[in-house]
Protein backbone atom coordinates (compact mmCIF):
# COMPACT_ATOMS: atom_id res chain seq x y z
CA UNK A 1 0.00 0.00 0.00
CA UNK A 2 1.43 3.47 -0.29
CA UNK A 3 0.58 6.33 1.38
CA UNK A 4 -2.05 7.88 -1.17
CA UNK A 5 -3.92 4.66 -1.22
CA UNK A 6 -3.86 5.07 2.92
CA UNK A 7 -5.35 8.63 2.53
CA UNK A 8 -7.84 7.75 0.22
CA UNK A 9 -8.91 5.24 2.85
CA UNK A 10 -9.11 7.79 5.48
CA UNK A 11 -11.27 9.79 3.01
CA UNK A 12 -13.67 6.52 2.62
CA UNK A 13 -14.19 6.26 6.47
CA UNK A 14 -14.65 9.98 6.69
CA UNK A 15 -16.54 10.13 4.14
CA UNK A 16 -19.19 7.72 5.80
CA UNK A 17 -18.51 9.01 9.45
CA UNK A 18 -19.56 12.92 7.73
CA UNK A 19 -21.78 12.45 4.88
CA UNK A 20 -22.64 16.20 5.36
CA UNK A 21 -19.11 17.02 5.05
CA UNK A 22 -17.54 18.52 1.60
CA UNK A 23 -14.34 16.25 0.96
CA UNK A 24 -13.48 16.97 -2.65
CA UNK A 25 -10.60 19.73 -1.61
CA UNK A 26 -9.18 18.62 1.72
CA UNK A 27 -5.31 19.53 2.42
CA UNK A 28 -3.30 16.61 3.03
CA UNK A 29 -1.10 18.84 4.94
CA UNK A 30 -3.96 20.95 6.96
CA UNK A 31 -5.13 19.51 10.42
CA UNK A 32 -8.63 17.61 9.48
CA UNK A 33 -10.30 19.84 12.52
CA UNK A 34 -9.40 22.79 10.96
CA UNK A 35 -10.71 22.26 7.66
CA UNK A 36 -13.75 19.69 8.72
CA UNK A 37 -16.34 19.76 11.71
CA UNK A 38 -15.51 16.69 13.08
CA UNK A 39 -15.31 16.34 17.02
CA UNK A 40 -13.95 13.69 19.35
CA UNK A 41 -16.86 11.44 18.45
CA UNK A 42 -15.95 11.00 15.02
CA UNK A 43 -12.02 11.00 15.76
CA UNK A 44 -13.09 7.85 17.82
CA UNK A 45 -15.25 6.58 14.80
CA UNK A 46 -12.46 6.71 12.46
CA UNK A 47 -10.48 4.50 15.04
CA UNK A 48 -13.12 2.37 15.43
CA UNK A 49 -14.13 2.17 11.53
CA UNK A 50 -10.32 1.47 10.99
CA UNK A 51 -10.31 -1.24 13.34
CA UNK A 52 -13.66 -2.91 12.19
CA UNK A 53 -12.96 -2.75 8.55
CA UNK A 54 -8.88 -3.00 8.57
CA UNK A 55 -7.87 -4.49 11.80
CA UNK A 56 -6.07 -1.70 12.38
CA UNK A 57 -5.49 -0.62 15.89
CA UNK A 58 -4.57 2.59 17.21
CA UNK A 59 -3.81 2.96 20.55
CA UNK A 60 -5.30 6.14 22.65
CA UNK A 61 -1.67 7.30 22.95
CA UNK A 62 -1.49 7.74 19.31
CA UNK A 63 -4.59 9.51 18.66
CA UNK A 64 -2.74 12.39 17.71
CA UNK A 65 -1.02 11.08 14.81
CA UNK A 66 -4.53 11.01 12.79
CA UNK A 67 -4.34 15.23 12.73
CA UNK A 68 -3.79 15.82 9.35
CA UNK A 69 -4.13 13.14 5.92
CA UNK A 70 -0.32 13.22 5.69
CA UNK A 71 0.16 12.63 9.18
CA UNK A 72 -2.44 9.75 9.04
CA UNK A 73 -0.32 8.16 5.77
CA UNK A 74 2.56 8.85 7.56
CA UNK A 75 1.68 6.65 10.61
CA UNK A 76 -0.86 4.54 9.16
CA UNK A 77 0.57 3.13 5.91
CA UNK A 78 3.60 0.96 7.84
CA UNK A 79 0.12 -0.59 10.24
CA UNK A 80 -1.17 -1.62 6.63
CA UNK A 81 1.91 -2.80 5.09
CA UNK A 82 2.28 -5.03 8.61
CA UNK A 83 -0.64 -7.09 8.20
CA UNK A 84 -1.09 -10.48 7.21
CA UNK A 85 -1.44 -10.82 3.66
CA UNK A 86 -5.69 -11.63 3.44
CA UNK A 87 -7.27 -14.85 2.24
CA UNK B 1 -33.73 -17.29 15.18
CA UNK B 2 -32.88 -14.67 18.15
CA UNK B 3 -32.67 -18.03 20.15
CA UNK B 4 -29.04 -17.52 21.64
CA UNK B 5 -28.38 -17.73 24.93
CA UNK B 6 -25.40 -15.40 25.07
CA UNK B 7 -24.31 -11.93 23.81
CA UNK B 8 -22.14 -9.45 24.00
CA UNK B 9 -24.12 -7.04 24.82
CA UNK B 10 -27.92 -7.14 26.39
CA UNK B 11 -30.05 -3.94 26.05
CA UNK B 12 -32.90 -3.51 28.23
CA UNK B 13 -35.72 -1.79 26.43
CA UNK B 14 -36.73 -0.65 22.70
CA UNK B 15 -37.24 3.04 23.00
CA UNK B 16 -34.93 5.14 21.74
CA UNK B 17 -32.45 4.99 23.81
CA UNK B 18 -31.57 1.17 23.25
CA UNK B 19 -32.11 1.12 19.78
CA UNK B 20 -29.71 3.67 19.35
CA UNK B 21 -27.15 1.94 21.31
CA UNK B 22 -27.81 -1.50 19.73
CA UNK B 23 -26.99 0.49 16.38
CA UNK B 24 -24.16 1.65 17.33
CA UNK B 25 -23.00 -2.03 19.84
CA UNK B 26 -24.00 -3.90 16.47
CA UNK B 27 -22.17 -1.61 14.13
CA UNK B 28 -18.96 -2.29 15.43
CA UNK B 29 -19.51 -6.10 15.73
CA UNK B 30 -20.95 -6.72 19.27
CA UNK B 31 -23.34 -9.40 19.31
CA UNK B 32 -26.28 -7.79 20.78
CA UNK B 33 -29.97 -8.44 21.31
CA UNK B 34 -32.53 -6.15 22.50
CA UNK B 35 -34.89 -7.20 25.45
CA UNK B 36 -38.39 -5.49 24.85
CA UNK B 37 -41.54 -5.61 27.47
CA UNK B 38 -43.80 -4.65 25.11
CA UNK B 39 -45.15 -5.58 21.78
CA UNK B 40 -44.01 -2.51 20.48
CA UNK B 41 -41.13 -0.59 19.95
CA UNK B 42 -40.47 3.07 20.90
CA UNK B 43 -41.18 3.16 24.15
CA UNK B 44 -42.17 6.79 25.52
CA UNK B 45 -42.41 7.90 22.06
CA UNK B 46 -44.02 4.88 20.34
CA UNK B 47 -47.61 4.57 18.21
CA UNK B 48 -50.66 2.64 19.18
CA UNK B 49 -53.58 1.41 16.62
CA UNK B 50 -57.10 1.71 17.39
CA UNK B 51 -59.94 1.24 14.72
CA UNK B 52 -57.44 1.05 11.86
CA UNK B 53 -55.89 4.57 12.89
CA UNK B 54 -52.63 5.24 14.39
CA UNK B 55 -51.68 6.99 17.62
CA UNK B 56 -48.55 8.71 18.52
CA UNK B 57 -47.74 8.67 21.66
CA UNK B 58 -45.31 11.16 23.05
CA UNK B 59 -44.16 12.80 20.35
CA UNK B 60 -44.54 16.56 19.27
CA UNK B 61 -42.60 17.49 17.59
CA UNK B 62 -38.60 16.24 17.42
CA UNK B 63 -36.91 18.77 19.66
CA UNK B 64 -33.29 19.93 18.20
CA UNK B 65 -34.18 20.94 14.93
CA UNK B 66 -31.42 22.24 12.59
CA UNK B 67 -31.62 23.13 8.77
CA UNK B 68 -29.16 21.07 6.85
CA UNK B 69 -25.65 22.47 6.72
CA UNK B 70 -25.91 23.80 10.64
CA UNK B 71 -23.31 21.32 11.94
CA UNK B 72 -21.84 20.58 15.70
CA UNK B 73 -25.23 20.27 17.28
CA UNK B 74 -27.28 17.44 18.89
CA UNK B 75 -28.85 15.75 15.84
CA UNK B 76 -26.21 16.02 13.38
CA UNK B 77 -23.95 13.95 16.24
CA UNK B 78 -26.79 11.57 16.28
CA UNK B 79 -27.26 11.28 12.28
CA UNK B 80 -23.47 11.18 12.22
CA UNK B 81 -22.96 8.44 14.82
CA UNK B 82 -25.76 6.09 13.72
CA UNK B 83 -25.25 6.71 10.09
CA UNK B 84 -28.44 8.21 9.52
CA UNK B 85 -28.80 9.87 6.38
CA UNK B 86 -30.84 13.21 6.82
CA UNK B 87 -33.27 12.97 4.08
CA UNK B 88 -34.33 9.33 5.70
CA UNK B 89 -36.05 11.10 8.64
CA UNK B 90 -37.89 13.35 6.23
CA UNK B 91 -37.88 16.27 8.61
CA UNK B 92 -40.24 18.87 8.25
CA UNK B 93 -39.94 22.33 10.12
CA UNK B 94 -42.59 23.80 12.41
CA UNK B 95 -45.07 26.47 11.07
CA UNK B 96 -44.46 28.35 14.35
CA UNK B 97 -44.98 28.03 18.57
CA UNK B 98 -46.19 30.40 20.94
CA UNK B 99 -46.39 30.91 24.91
CA UNK B 100 -49.30 31.80 25.65
CA UNK B 101 -50.28 32.87 29.54
CA UNK B 102 -53.35 34.34 30.25
CA UNK B 103 -55.13 34.01 28.19
CA UNK B 104 -54.69 37.65 27.22
CA UNK B 105 -51.27 38.32 30.25
CA UNK B 106 -48.41 37.90 27.18
CA UNK B 107 -47.65 35.56 24.54
CA UNK B 108 -44.27 34.93 22.71
CA UNK B 109 -44.17 33.22 19.60
CA UNK B 110 -41.25 31.58 18.29
CA UNK B 111 -40.09 29.59 15.35
CA UNK B 112 -37.03 27.72 14.55
CA UNK B 113 -35.13 31.13 13.80
CA UNK B 114 -33.99 32.41 17.25
CA UNK B 115 -34.78 35.77 16.03
CA UNK B 116 -38.19 35.59 16.48
CA UNK B 117 -38.27 34.66 19.93
CA UNK B 118 -35.83 37.71 20.56
CA UNK B 119 -38.06 40.23 18.92
CA UNK B 120 -40.78 38.97 20.87
CA UNK B 121 -39.34 39.44 24.41
CA UNK B 122 -38.02 43.12 22.88
CA UNK B 123 -41.82 43.66 22.21
CA UNK B 124 -43.52 41.76 25.04
CA UNK B 125 -40.56 43.15 27.97
CA UNK B 126 -38.23 45.70 26.54
CA UNK B 127 -37.03 46.25 30.39
CA UNK B 128 -35.93 42.82 29.56
CA UNK B 129 -34.34 42.13 26.89
CA UNK B 130 -30.46 43.04 27.80
CA UNK B 131 -30.79 40.05 30.38
CA UNK B 132 -32.18 37.61 28.16
CA UNK B 133 -29.61 38.38 25.56
CA UNK B 134 -27.47 38.04 28.51
CA UNK B 135 -28.98 34.52 29.52
CA UNK B 136 -28.70 33.29 25.84
CA UNK B 137 -25.29 33.70 26.17
CA UNK B 138 -25.03 32.11 29.36
CA UNK B 139 -26.63 29.41 27.61
CA UNK B 140 -24.81 29.24 24.49
CA UNK B 141 -21.31 28.79 26.49
CA UNK B 142 -22.54 26.19 29.39
CA UNK B 143 -21.22 22.47 28.48
CA UNK B 144 -24.29 20.88 29.06
CA UNK B 145 -23.30 17.26 27.75
CA UNK B 146 -20.29 17.75 30.36
CA UNK B 147 -20.55 13.81 32.38
CA UNK B 148 -19.12 15.43 34.94
CA UNK B 149 -21.30 19.30 35.34
CA UNK B 150 -21.78 19.91 39.02
CA UNK B 151 -25.43 20.40 39.49
CA UNK B 152 -26.77 24.05 39.65
CA UNK B 153 -30.38 25.93 40.22
CA UNK B 154 -32.03 26.76 37.18
CA UNK B 155 -33.92 29.22 38.60
CA UNK B 156 -31.07 31.05 40.29
CA UNK B 157 -29.19 31.24 37.16
CA UNK B 158 -31.83 32.71 35.21
CA UNK B 159 -32.89 35.04 37.89
CA UNK B 160 -29.27 36.36 37.68
CA UNK B 161 -30.40 37.55 34.54
CA UNK B 162 -34.19 38.47 34.12
CA UNK B 163 -36.09 40.34 36.87
CA UNK B 164 -39.74 39.79 35.69
CA UNK B 165 -41.19 36.65 37.68
CA UNK B 166 -43.73 36.23 33.96
CA UNK B 167 -40.96 36.22 31.78
CA UNK B 168 -38.68 33.92 33.70
CA UNK B 169 -42.25 31.60 34.76
CA UNK B 170 -43.09 32.05 30.45
CA UNK B 171 -39.66 30.34 29.80
CA UNK B 172 -39.70 27.44 32.00
CA UNK B 173 -43.03 26.94 30.68
CA UNK B 174 -41.78 24.98 27.54
CA UNK B 175 -38.74 23.81 28.70
CA UNK B 176 -40.08 22.53 31.97
CA UNK B 177 -43.04 20.92 29.80
CA UNK B 178 -40.63 19.47 27.38
CA UNK B 179 -38.49 17.62 29.47
CA UNK B 180 -38.00 18.53 33.67
CA UNK B 181 -37.90 15.31 35.77
CA UNK B 182 -38.51 17.71 38.33
CA UNK B 183 -41.15 19.91 39.82
CA UNK B 184 -40.55 23.89 40.35
CA UNK B 185 -36.93 24.34 39.39
CA UNK B 186 -34.38 21.60 37.52
CA UNK B 187 -30.88 21.59 37.58
CA UNK B 188 -29.08 24.40 35.06
CA UNK B 189 -27.54 21.67 32.39
CA UNK B 190 -30.88 20.25 31.68
CA UNK B 191 -32.14 23.66 31.64
CA UNK B 192 -29.75 24.31 28.64
CA UNK B 193 -30.31 20.96 27.02
CA UNK B 194 -33.91 21.97 26.44
CA UNK B 195 -33.70 25.69 26.01
CA UNK B 196 -31.29 24.87 23.04
CA UNK B 197 -33.20 22.31 21.64
CA UNK B 198 -36.58 23.90 21.44
CA UNK B 199 -35.38 27.90 21.28
CA UNK B 200 -31.84 28.52 19.74
CA UNK B 201 -32.53 24.93 17.70
CA UNK B 202 -36.07 24.28 16.51
CA UNK B 203 -39.39 21.70 16.02
CA UNK B 204 -39.64 19.33 13.14
CA UNK B 205 -41.79 16.57 12.33
CA UNK B 206 -41.96 14.07 9.75
CA UNK B 207 -45.37 13.24 8.38
CA UNK B 208 -45.81 9.81 9.30
CA UNK B 209 -45.02 10.67 13.08
CA UNK B 210 -42.58 9.00 14.95
CA UNK B 211 -43.06 5.75 13.01
CA UNK B 212 -41.09 6.95 10.56
CA UNK B 213 -38.39 7.37 13.37
CA UNK B 214 -38.38 4.22 14.43
CA UNK B 215 -38.65 2.40 11.26
CA UNK B 216 -35.21 4.12 10.33
CA UNK B 217 -33.63 2.85 13.52
CA UNK B 218 -35.16 -0.28 13.22
CA UNK B 219 -33.62 -0.67 9.59
CA UNK B 220 -30.20 0.32 10.85
CA UNK B 221 -30.06 -1.80 13.50
CA UNK B 222 -31.11 -5.34 11.49
CA UNK B 223 -28.53 -4.30 8.81
CA UNK B 224 -26.08 -4.03 11.18
CA UNK B 225 -27.03 -7.42 12.56
CA UNK B 226 -28.61 -6.73 15.73
CA UNK B 227 -31.40 -9.14 17.86
CA UNK B 228 -34.44 -7.62 19.39
CA UNK B 229 -36.62 -10.03 21.14
CA UNK B 230 -40.67 -8.27 21.81
CA UNK B 231 -42.85 -9.45 24.25
CA UNK B 232 -39.72 -10.42 26.20
CA UNK B 233 -39.67 -8.55 29.48
CA UNK B 234 -36.36 -8.68 31.43
CA UNK B 235 -37.54 -9.69 35.51
CA UNK B 236 -33.90 -9.45 37.04
CA UNK B 237 -30.27 -9.02 36.69
CA UNK B 238 -28.26 -12.16 37.47
CA UNK B 239 -25.25 -11.26 39.46
CA UNK B 240 -21.95 -13.62 40.65
CA UNK B 241 -19.56 -11.79 42.56
CA UNK B 242 -20.98 -8.47 42.44
CA UNK B 243 -21.18 -8.74 38.46
CA UNK B 244 -23.87 -9.51 35.97
CA UNK B 245 -23.98 -12.84 34.77
CA UNK B 246 -26.90 -11.73 32.47
CA UNK B 247 -30.37 -11.53 32.33
CA UNK B 248 -33.76 -13.86 33.70
CA UNK B 249 -36.89 -13.22 31.49
CA UNK B 250 -39.93 -12.77 32.52
CA UNK B 251 -40.24 -16.89 31.16
CA UNK B 252 -37.90 -17.93 33.22
CA UNK B 253 -35.02 -18.25 30.16
CA UNK B 254 -31.42 -17.30 30.99
CA UNK B 255 -29.76 -14.72 28.95
CA UNK B 256 -26.06 -14.62 29.67
CA UNK B 257 -24.05 -11.25 28.88
CA UNK B 258 -20.88 -9.43 29.20
CA UNK B 259 -22.48 -5.90 29.51
CA UNK B 260 -26.10 -4.91 30.37
CA UNK B 261 -27.43 -1.84 29.24
CA UNK B 262 -30.79 -0.27 30.78
CA UNK B 263 -33.28 1.61 29.38
CA UNK B 264 -35.42 0.79 31.42
CA UNK B 265 -34.86 4.10 34.23
CA UNK B 266 -32.45 4.17 37.30
CA UNK B 267 -35.22 3.00 40.05
CA UNK B 268 -36.43 0.21 37.98
CA UNK B 269 -32.92 -0.76 37.08
CA UNK B 270 -31.94 -0.62 40.75
CA UNK B 271 -35.22 -3.12 41.16
CA UNK B 272 -33.94 -5.34 38.42
CA UNK B 273 -30.13 -5.55 40.72
CA UNK B 274 -32.21 -6.15 43.70
CA UNK B 275 -34.53 -8.69 42.31
CA UNK B 276 -30.40 -10.21 41.55
CA UNK B 277 -29.65 -9.91 45.18
CA UNK B 278 -27.68 -6.26 44.59
CA UNK B 279 -29.33 -3.72 46.54
CA UNK B 280 -28.76 -0.54 45.38
CA UNK B 281 -27.36 1.72 48.78
CA UNK B 282 -29.37 5.14 47.94
CA UNK B 283 -32.00 3.62 45.80
CA UNK B 284 -33.20 6.74 43.16
CA UNK B 285 -36.49 7.73 44.06
CA UNK B 286 -38.90 7.77 40.66
CA UNK B 287 -39.88 10.66 39.52
CA UNK B 288 -43.14 12.49 39.95
CA UNK B 289 -44.06 14.15 36.90
CA UNK B 290 -46.73 12.37 34.34
CA UNK B 291 -49.11 13.52 31.82
CA UNK B 292 -52.93 12.65 30.64
CA UNK B 293 -53.15 13.51 26.84
CA UNK B 294 -56.22 14.31 25.04
CA UNK B 295 -56.29 13.54 21.47
CA UNK B 296 -59.32 14.71 18.82
CA UNK B 297 -59.08 13.22 15.01
CA UNK B 298 -60.83 15.73 12.91
CA UNK B 299 -62.48 15.57 9.33
CA UNK B 300 -60.38 18.52 8.44
CA UNK B 301 -57.41 20.32 9.26
CA UNK B 302 -57.62 22.09 12.29
CA UNK B 303 -56.46 25.57 9.96
CA UNK B 304 -60.43 24.93 8.80
CA UNK B 305 -61.58 25.66 11.96
CA UNK B 306 -58.86 28.60 12.47
CA UNK B 307 -56.26 26.98 13.78
CA UNK B 308 -53.64 27.70 11.34
CA UNK B 309 -50.43 29.91 12.93
CA UNK B 310 -49.59 27.26 15.82
CA UNK B 311 -47.97 23.69 16.08
CA UNK B 312 -47.44 23.98 19.89
CA UNK B 313 -48.40 26.36 22.14
CA UNK B 314 -47.42 25.95 25.97
CA UNK B 315 -50.08 27.66 27.86
CA UNK B 316 -50.77 28.50 31.15
CA UNK B 317 -53.30 30.28 33.58
CA UNK B 318 -52.57 33.56 35.09
CA UNK B 319 -49.60 34.65 35.29
CA UNK B 320 -48.01 32.13 37.21
CA UNK B 321 -46.79 28.81 36.06
CA UNK B 322 -46.70 25.55 38.54
CA UNK B 323 -44.99 22.56 37.86
CA UNK B 324 -45.80 19.99 40.04
CA UNK B 325 -47.27 17.13 40.38
CA UNK B 326 -50.99 18.24 40.78
CA UNK B 327 -53.27 17.35 43.95
CA UNK B 328 -56.25 16.58 41.68
CA UNK B 329 -56.10 13.98 38.80
CA UNK B 330 -55.37 16.36 36.12
CA UNK B 331 -54.22 20.29 36.45
CA UNK B 332 -55.88 21.74 33.58
CA UNK B 333 -54.67 25.25 34.29
CA UNK B 334 -51.47 24.70 32.20
CA UNK B 335 -50.99 22.33 29.10
CA UNK B 336 -49.54 22.17 25.92
CA UNK B 337 -51.49 21.94 22.66
CA UNK B 338 -50.19 20.27 19.70
CA UNK B 339 -51.66 20.63 16.19
CA UNK B 340 -49.41 17.98 14.15
CA UNK B 341 -50.65 19.53 10.81
CA UNK B 342 -49.37 22.59 11.00
CA UNK B 343 -45.66 21.24 9.90
CA UNK B 344 -44.32 22.85 6.64
CA UNK B 345 -45.15 19.15 5.01
CA UNK B 346 -44.10 18.64 0.93
CA UNK B 347 -46.67 18.99 -1.60
CA UNK B 348 -48.43 15.32 -1.02
CA UNK B 349 -47.39 15.06 2.45
CA UNK B 350 -50.76 16.42 4.13
CA UNK B 351 -51.96 14.49 6.96
CA UNK B 352 -55.47 12.90 5.80
CA UNK B 353 -56.89 13.94 8.76
CA UNK B 354 -56.98 16.81 11.39
CA UNK B 355 -55.03 16.47 14.77
CA UNK B 356 -55.58 18.43 18.18
CA UNK B 357 -53.73 16.53 21.41
CA UNK B 358 -53.30 19.03 24.75
CA UNK B 359 -50.98 17.80 27.08
CA UNK B 360 -51.38 18.32 31.05
CA UNK B 361 -49.83 17.27 34.40
CA UNK B 362 -51.84 14.35 36.35
CA UNK B 363 -51.42 12.73 39.58
CA UNK B 364 -50.64 9.22 38.49
CA UNK B 365 -51.71 7.49 42.16
CA UNK B 366 -55.36 8.30 41.08
CA UNK B 367 -55.49 7.01 37.36
CA UNK B 368 -53.55 3.84 38.85
CA UNK B 369 -55.94 3.04 41.35
CA UNK B 370 -59.20 3.53 39.55
CA UNK B 371 -60.80 -0.06 38.95
CA UNK B 372 -61.60 -0.14 34.95
CA UNK B 373 -65.10 1.01 34.85
CA UNK B 374 -64.07 4.05 36.87
CA UNK B 375 -61.15 5.26 35.34
CA UNK B 376 -63.00 4.93 31.61
CA UNK B 377 -65.82 7.19 33.10
CA UNK B 378 -63.12 9.67 34.71
CA UNK B 379 -60.99 9.60 31.55
CA UNK B 380 -64.09 11.33 29.54
CA UNK B 381 -64.60 13.79 32.38
CA UNK B 382 -61.60 14.98 32.50
CA UNK B 383 -60.86 14.93 28.66
CA UNK B 384 -63.31 17.63 28.35
CA UNK B 385 -62.03 19.69 31.03
CA UNK B 386 -59.05 19.38 29.58
CA UNK B 387 -60.05 20.53 26.15
CA UNK B 388 -62.01 23.15 27.40
CA UNK B 389 -58.96 24.63 29.55
CA UNK B 390 -56.86 24.41 26.71
CA UNK B 391 -59.41 26.36 23.94
CA UNK B 392 -59.09 29.30 25.70
CA UNK B 393 -55.77 29.98 24.35
CA UNK B 394 -56.31 29.12 20.74
CA UNK B 395 -58.64 31.33 18.38
CA UNK B 396 -62.32 30.58 19.51
CA UNK B 397 -64.13 27.78 17.70
CA UNK B 398 -67.75 27.32 19.24
CA UNK B 399 -68.36 24.00 20.82
CA UNK B 400 -70.83 22.52 17.80
CA UNK B 401 -68.27 23.38 15.35
CA UNK B 402 -65.16 21.28 17.14
CA UNK B 403 -67.80 18.58 18.02
CA UNK B 404 -68.99 18.13 14.59
CA UNK B 405 -65.33 17.89 12.91
CA UNK B 406 -64.21 15.17 15.62
CA UNK B 407 -64.72 11.90 14.56
CA UNK B 408 -62.62 10.13 17.07
CA UNK B 409 -61.07 10.73 20.35
CA UNK B 410 -58.27 9.24 22.38
CA UNK B 411 -56.46 9.72 25.71
CA UNK B 412 -53.69 8.78 27.37
CA UNK B 413 -53.00 9.06 31.40
CA UNK B 414 -49.92 8.11 33.76
CA UNK B 415 -51.89 4.22 33.96
CA UNK B 416 -50.86 4.05 30.00
CA UNK B 417 -47.23 5.57 30.17
CA UNK B 418 -46.51 2.78 32.50
CA UNK B 419 -47.70 -0.09 30.25
CA UNK B 420 -45.87 1.18 27.52
CA UNK B 421 -42.24 2.43 29.51
CA UNK B 422 -42.43 0.27 32.68
CA UNK B 423 -41.95 3.59 34.30
CA UNK B 424 -43.13 3.83 37.99
CA UNK B 425 -45.33 6.14 38.63
CA UNK B 426 -45.91 6.94 34.75
CA UNK B 427 -42.79 8.89 35.65
CA UNK B 428 -42.83 10.37 31.77
CA UNK B 429 -39.00 12.10 32.48
CA UNK B 430 -37.59 9.36 34.71
CA UNK B 431 -36.43 10.57 38.26
CA UNK B 432 -35.37 13.56 39.45
CA UNK B 433 -31.79 12.67 40.22
CA UNK B 434 -29.77 12.16 36.87
CA UNK B 435 -27.29 9.36 36.85
CA UNK B 436 -24.80 11.45 33.80
CA UNK B 437 -22.09 8.32 33.99
CA UNK B 438 -24.76 5.70 33.78
CA UNK B 439 -23.69 4.16 36.85
CA UNK B 440 -25.32 1.51 38.62
CA UNK B 441 -24.56 -1.22 41.90
CA UNK B 442 -22.54 -3.38 39.35
CA UNK B 443 -20.21 -2.87 37.46
CA UNK B 444 -21.03 -3.83 33.95
CA UNK B 445 -24.55 -2.54 33.99
CA UNK B 446 -25.59 0.66 32.78
CA UNK B 447 -28.26 3.09 32.29
CA UNK B 448 -29.25 4.93 29.44
CA UNK B 449 -32.04 6.89 28.29
CA UNK B 450 -33.98 9.24 30.18
CA UNK B 451 -32.47 8.46 33.83
CA UNK B 452 -28.96 9.33 32.63
CA UNK B 453 -30.03 12.77 31.92
CA UNK B 454 -29.90 14.05 28.05
CA UNK B 455 -33.32 15.07 27.45
CA UNK B 456 -35.41 15.08 24.54
CA UNK B 457 -35.53 12.16 21.76
CA UNK B 458 -32.80 13.51 20.01
CA UNK B 459 -31.53 13.17 23.90
CA UNK B 460 -32.17 9.72 24.47
CA UNK B 461 -30.66 8.87 21.27
CA UNK B 462 -27.60 10.47 22.26
CA UNK B 463 -27.60 8.93 25.80
CA UNK B 464 -27.67 5.73 24.22
CA UNK B 465 -24.94 6.37 22.11
CA UNK B 466 -23.06 8.05 24.75
CA UNK B 467 -23.45 5.14 26.98
CA UNK B 468 -22.46 2.17 24.41
CA UNK B 469 -19.23 4.27 23.05
CA UNK B 470 -17.93 5.32 27.08
CA UNK B 471 -19.02 1.82 28.50
CA UNK B 472 -18.74 -0.80 25.78
CA UNK B 473 -16.76 0.60 22.47
CA UNK B 474 -14.00 2.64 23.89
CA UNK B 475 -12.93 -0.12 26.67
CA UNK B 476 -12.06 -2.38 23.01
Amino acid sequence: MTKDDCKKLVLDIIADIAPDEDLTNVRPDVRLRDQLQLDSMDFLDIVMELRKRHGIEVPEADYLQLASLDSCAEYLTPKFNALPARG
Amino acid sequence: MNTRSHYDVVIIGAGMAGLAAGIRLAHFGREVCIFERHNAVGGLNGFYSRDGRRYDVGLHALTNYVPPGVKGTPLTKLLRQLRIDRDELALRGQVGSRIAFGPGVADLRFTNDFQMLEAEVARAFPAQIDGFRALVAAVRAHDEVSLDAAPASAREVVRRHLSDPLLEDMLFCPVMFYGSPTERDMDFSQFVILFKALFLEGFARPAEGVRRILRVLLAKYREAGGERRMKCGVRRIVLRDGRAAGVELDDGALITADHVLSSAGAPETEALLSAGGLPTPRPTAPGRLSFVETISVLDRPPAALGWAGDTIVFFSEGRRFDYVCPAAPVDVRSGVICLPNNFAYEPGEALAEGWFRVTSLARPEDWAAWPEPEYRARKQEWFGAVQASARRFLPPVPDADLAAATVATDMFTPRTITRFTGHQRGAVYGSGVKHRRGLTAAPNVYLCGTDQGFLGIVGAMLSGISMANHHILQRG
